[in-house]
């Protein structure tokens, strides 16, 4: 068992042609990941990576038996490209492609929920499930096959704590990255059931950052719901309020939506917070040696 | 995200036929006298500056006037102002209303729900961060059979309308969605909405485009009025950078290892002046050019804070040295480099020969550039 991905996942990246669309395309390809497909509108025909090209998911989706989409269309395409995936028949969209219109995003995720299916990101590295599959761009690097789940919305932190854990000679069941834009179509509360019920995974790191009440939500279902370990890191303790990463509406959130408050969250919901990144990978290992599960 | 100012979220709510008080914007004191004088704004009328922070009414930045010199006296004096940091640039002369209630009516985007959300209450007039949150109320909007009429009835029952009034409220309602919708708005609010005799007028007008939505709406990219130069200058090459209080340059990768390196500073008593996040890139020269940026900055210290994903570290590497032989001796500053990740053995080579020595360690290297930043003496290497 894992989280969304399996050995069955079969891939089609959707914007192969393009510079970061093919470079990934090896990097999932070494990772073991079965990418059976490429689209790209007017370069049917030709290879990337050795995997075909087609000029439409339905016609890669009839030819391959693709079930997963990876997106790095560009962001005014991408809500073009996710439509076209779901109604093609997909059910795993992972979106990378950033800046997308929050507006866009709002279409696309309830289009793609009432089809039943599913979005992870946008302006995210992907999902990953070392020795079954990866769809996203996580450095194939970081990982090996092991027992903690690690959902993060963030990226290249993701990396870093993953990685840790690694070097602490742990390895990961499934690693999902959520992606920071404001509206994502797949957020901690989504995933967080998947990890309860998936037996291979012992643990789970929880990666946040300020704003909005993602991590909040995520703490509320967890004191309800959430059996297993949880160890968490907020980034953005000291982030000034109101530069960039602003709340969009401090309406909604109301005195919820900053690092403090989502530590707090956390903690009353049991979950062990480390202050820094590099402490998770050293709070994981205690946790695992404290249930004996090491 | 484009904040815009009062008279240009008026232009909008205009142009979606959100009733407003006769008006008219003016940049000089001759010009305000101008549209009184010549019948475009009535008197007795209000003054206001048009600058984004709000508490305009307690600092002095909306005067009252009766007569053509009075109203050329308030626009004068508004004119010279600096609100909280801001020039004032143009005043919104209006015609003053015998208003009743005060209301209060926003859409905005509910991200926990991921839908729009219609917000009303009946206490407008206010700062809505000091309503109590059982006098608002939140009515979720799906984005597909968008806001309905039943919505509109309940909206209007919260906020006790009755009759014509009520009647107006529905258009209105309409208007700002639709608004919302074609202007890649984040929000769009009025405080306050005011009851005046048996119809409604928007008395305020706060509006917010979104960032990303910039490539449908090239009408706001000369809007951008909270950046600073530098700010200006990264945003048009594509890099996020945002200048804080503090004296240490802080250049990494994606928005959470950015924010991370920030807090672990802080912790260790440094005080981060700058940040700059790479993003995703593989253009050794686009990394060049976040360094001198960087440079223009005048930091005390710098903490280069990497991990290769996308960013592959030798690219860093290879940009960083370019960047160095380009700074001018007066405006060099101490360096420390932790590259991790892809191509990181490649990295840490090419940082080597050029005499920059990298820290794997977060902890160590965020020790270290924040005495750096303290003291005269180079950490790690010099840039």
């Amino acid at each position: 068992m894992s989280v969304l991905v399996d050995a069955d996942t079969r891939v089609v990246v959707q914007g192969i042609t393009g510079h970061q669309g093919s470079g990934h395309t090896r990097q999932m390809k070494l990772f073991g990941t079965k990418v059976v497909a490429g689209v790209t509108p007017g370069k049917a025909g030709t290879q990337v990576e050795g995997v075909p090209v087609f000029d439409s998911v339905r016609e890669a989706v009839d030819r391959t038996g693709a079930n997963a989409s990876c997106i790095f269309v560009p962001a005014p395409f991408a809500k073009d490209a996710l439509l076209e995936a779901v109604d093609a028949g997909i059910r795993l969209v992972v979106i990378v492609t950033e800046h997308i219109p929050f507006h866009d995003m709002l279409i696309m995720y309830h289009y793609a929920k009432e089809r039943g299916a599913r979005i992870v990101g946008p302006n995210c590295p992907g999902v990953a499930s070392p020795g079954k599959a990866k769809v996203g761009i996580i450095p194939n690097v970081v990982f090996r096959p092991g027992r903690v789940g690690v959902i993060s919305r963030s990226g290249t932190l993701t990396y870093e704590i993953v990685n840790g854990i690694r070097e602490n000679g742990l390895g990961q069941s499934t690693c999902i990255g959520l992606g920071g834009d404001p509206v994502v179509g797949t957020s901690f509360v989504d995933a967080l059931p998947w990890f309860e019920n998936d037996a291979d995974t012992d643990i789970l790191v929880l990666v946040g950052e300020i704003g909005g009440t993602a991590e909040e939500d995520a703490a509320e279902y967890i004191r309800h719901h959430f059996t297993k370990p949880v160890v968490a890191y907020i980034a953005g303790r000291s982030a000034p309020a109101g530069k960039r990463m602003g709340h969009a509406g401090a309406i909604i959130s109301r005195g919820k939506g900053t690092a403090q408050s989502k530590q707090a969250a956390l903690e009353a919901a049991g979950a062990r917070v480390g202050r820094f990144p590099f402490e998770i990978p050293d709070l994981v290992s205690e946790v695992l040696r404290e249930r004996g599960r090491r | 995200m484009v904040k815009l100012a009062e008279w240009r979220g008026k232009e909008i709510f205009r142009k979606y036929g959100v009733p407003l008080p006769p008006g008219r914007v003016a940049r000089s004191p001759a010009e305000a006298e101008q549209w009184v004088r010549d019948g475009s704004v009535p008197l007795p009328c209000v003054i206001k500056a048009q600058v984004l922070a709000g508490g305009r009414g307690k600092g002095g930045a909306v005067r009252f006037a009766n007569t053509p010199e009075e109203v050329r006296a308030a626009a004068q004096a508004i004119l010279a102002l600096e609100f909280k940091g801001e020039r004032v640039r143009e005043v919104l002369l209006e015609g003053k209303l015998a208003i009743g209630r005060e209301l209060y009516v926003a859409i905005t985007l509910d991200r926990s729900a991921r839908v729009p959300i219609l917000l009303t209450s009946s206490q407008g007039g206010v700062e809505i961060e000091i309503v109590e949150d059982s006098a608002i109320i939140r009515q979720p909007i799906h984005p597909f059979p968008g806001l309905a009429a039943y919505e509109k009835r309940r909206a209007s029952q919260s906020l006790g309308l009755t009759g014509a009034a009520s009647r107006a409220l529905s258009p209105l309602l309409d208007a700002l969605w639709k608004a919302f919708n074609a202007e890649d708005a984040e929000l769009i609010e009025i405080n306050p909405l005011a009851v005046v005799g048996e119809g409604l007028v928007a008395l305020d007008a706060k509006v917010i485009i979104e960032d990303d939505a910039a490539f449908r709406h090239p009408e706001y990219s000369e809007i951008r009025d909270d950046r600073t130069p530098l700010e200006e200058i990264a945003r048009e090459k594509e890099i996020a950078f945002v200048q804080l209080d503090g004296n240490i340059g802080v250049i990494a990768n994606g928005a959470g290892l950015t924010m991370a390196t920030l807090d672990v500073l802080t912790e260790f008593g440094g005080h981060p002046g700058v940040f700059l996040d790479l993003g995703g890139t593989d253009d050794p020269a686009k990394v060049s050019e976040a360094f001198l940026l960087m440079a223009q900055a005048r930091p005390r210290a710098v903490f280069l804070n990497i991990f290769g994903g996308v960013t592959r570290c030798d690219t860093v590497a290879t940009g960083l040295v370019q960047a160095m032989g380009q700074i001018p001796p007066a405006e060099r500053f101490p360096l420390v480099a932790r590259i991790r990740g892809n191509n990181e053995v490649e990295g840490i080579e090419i940082l080597r020969k050029a005499g920059i020595t990298a820290l794997s360690s977060l902890k160590e290297s965020a020790q270290s550039v924040v005495a750096a930043a303290q003291g005269p003496t180079a950490a790690g290497g010099r840039a």
